[in-house]
């Protein structure tokens, strides 16, 4: 069928949410790190529009944009699959995905400023969780917002797994308080402890350090 | 299908209810339309079925709701299958149709809001510089996805049409409006022949909204905004 080519860095959320996918399909791949401030011909030639990672190179063709690269792999390689097969669960399904890929953002951009740009970034992030608390179907009655595997959803929502966590230890702001979200938390947990989530993530402490030293250039160069 | 079971909650102004109305005739599916005077208030049924975006569009099928315009069409291309396909059938052609529509969404479709509520000229100028510039990309995407035919879905319309073509109802008020031609022999010459087929085709023509009247709406929201403000 072709190899697998994965360009990303290390400590991206988008990046894991492609790994994870691949590793929970058993699909072999070659992960080639990427320079963003230094951008190879590779990425720029595979992904000219955005040059972003995470970009899949599957024989010789690049896909970018993570949502759109997860809904390739479930087409390409449908064993273990991470969507429902009916059509209206799967629709439910696209939606959580598309809410928690863009609401997700707010969490970034708490990492990414400072003062009322990250208050109001932190209400936007309280938001997002406020609502997937509420409104997210299956959340509490299931172990996974899959159901009893993970899929899509979950892997998109993947960031509050760790990213979340880095943010709120560089920044000093907390987004999720505690006891606040039980069905969430509960998630959480679950989700971490998913033998092949817990063997694909980064180490705290590194992103940590990486998440740190982008948001002081970030703040410098404003 | 019985009409009742299918109902689509949208407005004639909103490009994005108009993408499942598209998807729908494609199918030939008969539906029940229930236009949202968004400007005046929104139905119990819309809050109701998008609590958390309280937007249109919304497809109620058989008293399901389903969200999200592209997720809509999506929907309508998998339950209605015996109907034309509206997503390619390849998994590397469906990627390409879903990045160019995301990028419509994401890149160009905040430039033609930022045009539409500018106020100084400046800041009118800089929004139709950012939409021309955008959609330069759509000239070499179009030879890309259409190999050589009509639209970019191919022979027949498809996912990626319907996407970008529901915009340009507004595009044309925008053109109108600043005196310039967003989609031009120049930079987008694929694309402007494109629109001419897209707007004539059956599933799509009376659908698009009359210019003047789209123009004459904008007045309204803008004066009624404002005054909001």
């Amino acid at each position: 069928m072709g190899e697998v080519k994965l360009l990303g860095t290390r400590h991206s959320p988008y990046l894991h949410r492609v790994i994870w996918a691949l590793k929970l399909k058993g699909i072999p791949y070659e992960f080639i790190e990427q320079d963003l401030d230094n951008k190879s011909p590779l990425l720029l030639q595979s992904n000219p529009v955005h040059k972003k990672i995470p970009v899949l190179i599957h024989g010789g063709n690049p896909i970018a944009e993570s949502v759109i690269i997860l809904e390739y792999i479930e087409e390409k390689w449908p064993q273990n699959p991470l969507l429902p097969s009916d059509p209206y669960e799967k629709a439910v399904a696209r939606f959580w995905v598309k809410f928690a890929d863009e609401k997700g953002l707010s969490i970034s951009k708490v990492l990414q400023s400072s003062g009322e740009e990250q208050e109001k970034a932190r209400k936007e992030s309280l938001e997002m969780l406020e609502i997937i608390e509420e409104h997210a179907p299956g959340l509490g009655q299931k172990k996974f917002f899959g159901g009893d595997k993970i899929g899509m959803v979950d892997l998109t929502l993947g960031r509050l797994a760790h990213w979340m966590g880095v943010t709120e230890e560089v920044t000093g702001v907390k987004i999720m308080e505690a006891g606040k979200f039980p069905r969430l938390e509960a998630w959480m947990k679950n989700f971490k402890e998913d033998p092949v989530i817990k063997e694909n993530l980064p180490e705290f402490k590194d992103t940590l350090a990486v998440m740190k030293r982008h948001r002081e250039t970030l703040l410098a160069s404003k | 299908m019985a009409k009742s079971d299918v109902k689509l909650l949208g407005a004639w102004t909103s490009p994005f209810a108009m993408r499942p109305r598209i998807a729908l005739n494609i199918k030939s599916v008969d539906y029940e339309f229930q236009e949202e005077d968004w400007l005046v208030s929104k139905s119990e049924l819309l809050l109701k079925s998008n609590p958390v975006h309280k937007k249109v569009p919304v497809l109620i099928h058989a008293g399901n709701p389903i969200c999200e315009s592209l997720i809509i069409v999506q929907y309508i291309d998998e339950v209605w299958s015996s109907g034309p396909s509206i997503l390619p059938s390849d998994p590397y052609d469906r990627a390409t149709a879903r990045f160019w529509s995301a990028y419509i969404d994401d890149k160009w479709f905040p430039s033609m809001v930022a045009f539409l509520f500018a106020q100084e000229e400046d800041a009118k100028k800089a929004a139709i510089a950012q939409m021309e510039e955008g959609l330069v990309p759509l000239e070499e995407a179009f030879g890309k996805c259409s190999k050589g035919k009509a639209f970019f879905g191919g022979d027949r319309i498809g996912f990626l049409d319907i996407a970008f073509g529901c915009f340009l109802g507004w595009l044309r008020v925008i053109e109108k409006a600043g005196g310039i031609e967003l989609l031009n022999e120049t930079q987008t010459p694929s694309p402007l022949k494109w629109a001419e087929r897209f707007s004539s085709d059956i599933a799509v023509k009376e659908l698009l909204p009359d210019t003047d009247k789209l123009a004459e709406f904008r007045k309204k929201a803008q004066a009624k905004m404002t005054a909001n403000n």
